[in-house]
């Protein structure tokens, strides 16, 4: 059986923990179709790939050039497409990112083969099966690749990366003449000024809705997203529509789809493009004045009330399980 | 400037979900069907480009049944100057046959931009855009939040994870929309009137086949009921306590 390969995805040279999660699935799926994981890294000079072997990644491909610090579509693409026709691999992963989103259709139209997107599970099945969450996760369509090769894009949050240390091979590539075709050029990475987690790969998203009232208000789950750590802080379509959060926030079907370790949805009724989005959460709790409100039917736990002053008490008791720890 | 918007026709996002006898497609009975909502934003940024250039066309391109033709005309109200009906009553899985398809009809159009949503809201796949343009051999960019066009090249920024990507590419070239980059306008009666006039081509394709096979289409597993723990701020030390002593998630 031919091999499997992992690309993985670094921010200033070092890897993300969707790497960790990605070489975690190829190995997983490499172990059940009897077969070896290659891994293959894109980065900056100081790109440290090494840990990629930590969780099973056979033969590391590090391809380190400030060329590449930015996602540049063209290079990543090539340096993955000329790995994949040297070694002809049954199924090539990498994370449902920004990145992967477009690193993975360029990817499968250039190798000519199909591509799972977004997805939950791998299944071994005679040949490889994915599940993946469709209609923003209000149903779940299980398909059989049936091509010799796939492309597969892993969602967040879906695998817990797991230790299972080889001894590996590094191989360092080199980035050779760069295109004379016309190509789109990243130019530069526009940063806010204090680093955000993304609310699709965040362990922990804090969410508001109309409930807030007002933008202004969201200051006070921003507060407790601060004190609970790696936390982002989401919003339903409601509160985005009305221009108080950033469209990039929005969790639901025209938004993001997440799966966090703990979602929290603060002011928000529950509609169903919204629990579409979220309902993968392992852990929900809603705060919300409506006793009836939808949200409470999905929530594992679920405080009724005002949350103005529910939440800086929450806060609060955070802080302090925080400091006792 | 000459710009095409390739769409699709979507289960609206306040649909409930229920699936069809066979098991492997969704019960279409009592659906609402809509533009799909992110390609609303590049039929917007496409009639806009065109407005802005004084002269140009836009056309827009869909694959699917004859229905799909009312999906065309919502977009030819809004502006849109004709539309092509890829005509197949074959269900697609594999993203790579639609961007097949799309490409037989694209490459001979001579067009400055082609313009998709960066997904559809049924299947997800965030595919056909930079598949096409992979086809085409086209520069790229997917997600746009912002778009400036120049003299024969343009700036795209992309929200990705922790900020903004700012790209430049030379046109043509392949765009697909993300919500934020304009407000897409609502057909005037003035508009729906006109796109009963505007022309509607229809061609029938034979699709190449792909490589996934659906098995089984679910619901989504039901959550274990959860409870309510208490009533305004009081209740707060017990969700804490539920938090870290039952889910261990704090």
């Amino acid at each position: 059986m031919a091999g499997v390969l992992a690309i993985l995805e670094q921010r200033d040279g070092v890897l993300k923990k969707v790497s960790y999660e990605v070489v975690t699935a190829a190995r997983s799926l490499a172990d059940r179709l009897g077969t070896g994981v290659d891994a293959i890294a894109i980065g900056p000079m100081a790109l440290d790939a090494t840990s990629a072997t930590t969780f099973g990644a056979e033969e590391v491909v590090i391809l380190a050039d400030d060329r590449l610090t930015l996602y540049q579509p063209h290079l990543y693409l090539r340096a993955v497409v000329e790995r994949a026709k040297a070694k002809d691999y049954g199924a090539i992963l990498l994370s449902a990112t920004a990145l992967g989103k477009d690193l993975g259709p360029r990817l499968a139209a250039r190798l000519g083969c199909p591509l799972a997107a977004d997805v939950a599970e791998i299944e071994v099945n005679d040949g490889i099966v994915v599940s993946r969450p469709v209609y923003a996760g209000k149903a779940v369509c299980r398909a059989k690749v049936t091509a010799p090769c796939c492309v597969i894009s892993l969602r967040p949050n879906s695998v817990t990366p797991v230790e299972q240390p080889r001894t590996a091979t590094l191989h360092h590539a080199v980035l050779g003449l760069d295109s004379d075709r016309p190509v789109a050029r990243t130019a530069a990475m526009k940063a806010p000024a204090e680093a955000k987690l993304d609310v699709a790969e965040a362990p922990i998203v804090v969410s508001g809705g109309r409930g807030l009232k007002e933008p202004g208000n969201f200051t006070l789950l921003e507060e407790l997203a601060h004190a609970l750590g790696a936390a982002a802080v989401g919003a339903s379509r409601a509160a985005v529509d009305a221009g108080w959060r950033p469209h990039g926030d929005q969790v639901g079907q025209t938004g993001k789809t997440v799966s966090p370790g703990l979602y929290f949805a603060i002011g928000i009724s529950g509609a169903i493009q919204h629990l579409a989005g979220m309902r993968t959460a392992k852990v929900i709790v809603a705060i919300n004045k409506d006793k009836d409100a939808p949200i409470f039917k999905v929530a594992d736990y679920g405080i009724v009330g005002d949350l103005f002053e529910i939440v800086p008490r929450l806060t609060q008791e955070i802080k302090k399980l925080k400091a006792g720890a | 400037m000459k710009i095409a918007v390739c769409i699709k026709r979507v289960p609206d996002t306040e649909t409930r979900i229920k699936i069809a006898a066979d098991g492997r497609s969704i019960d279409e009975s009592g659906i609402k069907f809509v533009l799909n909502p992110y390609d609303e934003y590049a039929v917007e940024e496409a009639l806009r480009r065109k407005e802005a250039a004084g002269s140009g066309e836009v056309v827009v391109i869909a694959l699917g049944s004859d229905v799909v033709q009312e999906t065309i005309r919502t977009a030819l109200a809004m502006g849109v100057d004709r539309g092509v009906l890829l005509k197949t009553d074959q269900r697609v899985a594999d993203p790579l046959v639609t961007a097949r398809a799309l490409v037989a009809e694209l490459q001979t159009g001579g067009y400055d931009l082609i313009l998709f949503g960066k997904l559809a809201i049924d299947d997800y796949h965030h595919a056909v855009g930079p598949m096409v343009a992979e086809f085409l051999g086209l520069p790229c960019v997917s997600a746009v939040v912002r778009l400036e066009l120049g003299d024969g090249k343009g700036t795209a920024e992309r929200e990705v994870e922790g900020g903004v990507e700012v790209v430049e590419f030379p046109l043509p070239a392949v765009l697909t929309a993300d919500k934020g980059l304009n407000e897409p306008r609502y057909p005037a009666l003035k508009g729906i009137m006109a796109a009963k006039k505007k022309p509607l081509e229809v061609k029938p394709v034979t699709l190449e086949p792909g490589g996934l096979e659906v098995l089984q289409l679910a619901l989504p597993p039901e959550r274990k009921p959860g409870r309510i723990v208490g009533e305004g701020p009081d209740a707060v030390p017990a969700l804490i306590e539920a938090l870290r002593a039952e889910a261990k998630v704090l």
